[in-house]
């Protein structure tokens, strides 16, 4: 344990890391699951169902970054659990309800009689939505340091939308990918929409993370820093400009470049998510308690490292490998 | 009703919610591979027909223990951050280790089980379907390593109010860790054989004859019959077991005061906390003795020796625990008469012949093993009151300081949705069997054996 110099250091460091991959795998991957919910009242009822097949095989496996990203929260930093969750209890309750609704609405619309398809179809739309506006309005409230103040409400809002919005493209970016026709040409015209929620969105949150505090401000606008963080706005901003000019031709130059929006889009999502990781080390709760402080005994920290080197790549494995048996574009979703 | 209370009841609806549906998924996975399999050995129809319809049930009922699962890993921290702050560093490596080697495999797994029978080999989805059944099962054995450190914890020290893990093997292994983990296999074998029982008796109501319902029925039969006899033994070891680490439990169950020798088997009674005893008992004379030490004149522990001298109550509230326990023990009798009575009928009838009235006493078991299992999961949590982790971290220590309304407000949203989802959830599992039933019935119907997938479904182009 002491070869790579103090356990109490770098054991943290890597639990945090682990903790940030695992959101933002989480962000991306049921982020689409969630867009295409968010997407549903727009389709056609044969559309909806192919919206469906196209995330089937996946979104269970999805959530189950979540459970790791919150699982690790609890067992590498079980103070800052607490606190985090606490202040946020109303959120986590309309999220938690929203994922319960989304996930059995997948189930009972394919299996309830016919008559009650369409309230399971509204109930999916439903959950998708309350799950996606309360990790919004959290990610608001984070940032804002977790205290329920009316102008850190209303910046939580507003990050609640364009979080919303943002599922809503990378879940039509998804589309795009997976399915073909005419539904293929309308997500891509719902792509178009909604990239503002991304742009506007990551705007929003650049402009006010180095504001709450002035020690995320002299990150960010200190020499010779501001030189090494330079290229990711302006990669940021270079993709924006590919994605515009690729959604705009895209229904012109066949199926092979499909994959693309979706590939930028998750680029755009870990950008925005390594420019706030940046920001907020090395705290776990904004401002009151580093990953340091915060940390459980390194003997059980190690532990669990030592099943993660061996179980995480096997998860990457035959995650991987469950992509590839569905590969191509979305089927009808059939059990034999 | 304070905060405590509230977030006591708030956990307590959202684990009996969730319960329900690992118990059926742990079992039936394992069943689907029966199933799988016998129909790889043998080709009959009647197999994959069996697949066919249970896995729907199957891949419901696994939605549902997810998505409820999920709620119970943010409540530790919205409703008892003092759990995690206090035993974190045992709880921690262990839920932790649940996350990896089982929730990711039964997930990922799950998707190719359902959807990718047309996309691979057939062996590939046996694999799958293996996985899925080992995935669940893992995951059993973590939260129940947990759930038994909790009641017997050892292999820790306690430094400054902080548990630090100082033996692994000794906090997986604890001491009632492996009669909780057999009781509650067991307890899902059960619940799975009742249900396949009672919806396949259903289908047959509804004049089903189809090969596959009838064999689901004899299959259904025989699990149970095999399986009650040897969780009444389980449950008799984990008695004993209890009896030695958490002597205040089991005086609760058996609803008995005084410690002494010769304490009878209390049958029914209405215990009274306030003037501590019981009301209206009718008891057998030494029988909790001969149970518990195998001697009519075995020491039996009463409530009144976890009482402190200043009158602090040291034990779990009586009439829930010992209530729980006389419901879950008469199910599980209930269990016993029918899976053998049914026994008996199909050696008579054989599983076509069955009359009416057994049809329809398993159609009104269907459902016996959650009632079962949750009231046996009530009188060993309820039991452990006021303890959290028995002898380190009291309940009351844990809970958060949300404010009350709040935690009521949220609960209330939390009954309505799950109120309406049970309904729901036993609606469409009836309304697939009737489907199944009433609905066209294509035995013409073929499925891949063996060999190259069927490659048609691929191009369905819909």
């Amino acid at each position: 344990m002491e070869y790579f110099g103090d356990p109490a250091i770098w054991l943290p460091w890597t639990f945090a890391a682990l903790m940030g991959l695992s959101i933002l795998i989480y962000v991306v991957l049921d982020g689409f699951d969630l867009g295409v919910g968010l997407l549903m009242p727009l389709a056609d009822d044969a559309q909806k169902d192919r919206l469906v097949a196209s995330i089937g095989p996946f979104w269970d496996a999805n959530e189950t970054w979540l459970v790791l990203a919150v699982g690790l929260l609890l067992v590498a930093f079980p103070p800052a659990h607490g606190i985090i969750l606490t202040a946020l209890y109303l959120p986590v309750f309309v999220m938690l309800i929203g994922l319960i609704l989304r996930g059995v609405s997948f189930e009972m619309r394919a299996k309830a009689p016919m008559a009650q398809k369409r309230l399971w179809n509204n109930a999916f739309f439903a959950g998708s939505f309350m799950a996606s506006f309360s990790q919004g309005f959290m990610l608001g409230m984070y940032i804002m340091g977790l205290t329920w103040t009316l102008p850190n409400v209303a910046f939580a809002v507003l990050t609640a939308i364009f979080l919303t919005v943002g599922y809503g493209f990378i879940g039509a970016a998804w589309l795009i990918w997976k399915t073909e026709g005419q539904l293929q040409i309308r997500a891509i015209a719902w792509a178009k929409v909604g990239i503002w929620g991304l742009v506007l969105g990551i705007l929003a949150i650049s402009i006010a993370t180095p504001f709450v505090s002035t020690r995320i401000f002299d990150k960010w606008f200190s020499w010779p820093s501001m030189l090494y963080l330079s290229p990711l706005p302006i990669v940021s901003v270079l993709l924006v400009a590919y994605l515009w000019w690729q959604l705009a031709r895209l229904h012109l130059i066949g199926d092979r470049q499909s994959w693309t929006p979706f590939a930028v889009a998750t680029a755009l999502f870990s950008l925005a998510y390594g420019g706030l990781a940046y920001s907020f080390y090395p705290y776990v709760v904004p401002e009151k308690v580093t990953i340091y402080e915060g940390a459980s005994a390194p003997e059980s920290l190690f532990i669990i490292l030592i099943g993660t080197l061996f179980v995480l790549p096997a998860i990457v494995g035959y995650t991987a490998l469950s992509y590839y048996i569905f590969r191509g574009k979305a089927t009808a979703l059939r059990y034999d | 009703m304070d905060t405590l209370l509230l977030s006591r009841i708030q956990f307590g609806a959202n684990i009996s919610f969730h319960i329900l549906f690992p118990t059926i998924t742990i079992a039936l996975g394992w069943m689907l591979l029966f199933f799988k399999l016998r129909f790889s050995v043998t080709g009959d129809q009647k197999w994959m027909d069996a697949y066919m319809f249970w896995v729907k049930v199957f891949a419901l009922s696994f939605a549902m223990g997810v998505v409820s699962g999920i709620t119970m890993s943010f409540q530790f921290g919205t409703n008892w951050p003092g759990f995690m702050e206090t035993v974190g560093n045992v709880a921690g490596p262990l839920l932790a280790y649940e996350i990896m080697t089982a929730f990711f495999l039964e997930a990922v797994f799950l998707g190719i089980m359902l959807f990718g029978a047309s996309r691979v080999k057939s062996w590939v989805h046996t694999l799958a379907t293996f996985l899925v059944a080992f995935g669940t099962t893992m995951s059993t054995f973590w939260i129940i390593v947990l759930n038994s450190w909790m009641h017997t914890p050892q292999g820790y020290e306690l430094v400054d109010g902080v548990v630090f893990a100082t033996n692994w093997w000794e906090i997986v292994f604890n001491p009632s860790m492996p009669y909780r983990f057999v009781h509650m296999m067991l307890a899902s074998g059960l619940t799975v054989a009742f249900l396949i029982a009672g919806i396949s008796a259903l289908r047959m109501l509804w004049g089903d004859r189809g090969e596959d319902v009838k064999t689901a029925l004899r299959v259904g039969i025989f699990a149970g019959a095999t399986l009650i006899p040897l969780q009444i033994l389980a449950g008799d070891f984990h008695g004993l077991n209890t009896l030695e680490y958490q002597p205040a439990k089991v005086a609760a169950m058996e609803g008995n005061w005084e410690t002494g020798p010769n304490v009878p088997l209390v049958l029914f009674a209405i215990p009274d906390e306030t003037a501590r005893e019981n009301r209206f008992e009718i008891a057998i004379p030494n029988g909790a003795s001969l149970i518990l030490t195998h001697k009519a004149d075995g020491i039996v522990p009463g409530l009144n020796d976890f009482v402190t001298e200043d009158g602090e109550i040291l034990h779990p509230r009586v009439a829930p625990v010992f209530f729980s326990f006389r419901i879950m023990v008469g199910t599980g009798m209930a269990m016993l008469l029918l899976s053998w009575a049914g026994l008996v009928l199909l050696r008579k009838y054989g599983a076509g012949g069955m009359p009416k009235l057994p049809l329809y006493v398993f159609c009104a078991m269907s459902f016996s093993g959650w009632i079962a299992t949750l009231a046996g999961w009530y009188t060993t949590e309820i039991g452990r009151q006021p303890w959290l982790v028995q002898g380190v971290l009291t309940t009351k220590d844990a809970v958060s300081d949300v404010p009350a309304g709040m935690v009521l407000g949220t609960l209330i949203g939390y009954l309505v949705v799950y109120g309406v989802l049970v309904i729901a959830y036993i609606g469409v599992v009836t309304y697939l069997a009737r489907k199944a039933s009433v609905g066209v019935h294509d035995t013409a119907r073929s499925y891949p054996r063996s060999g190259e997938a069927n490659v048609t479904a691929l191009h369905a182009g819909e």
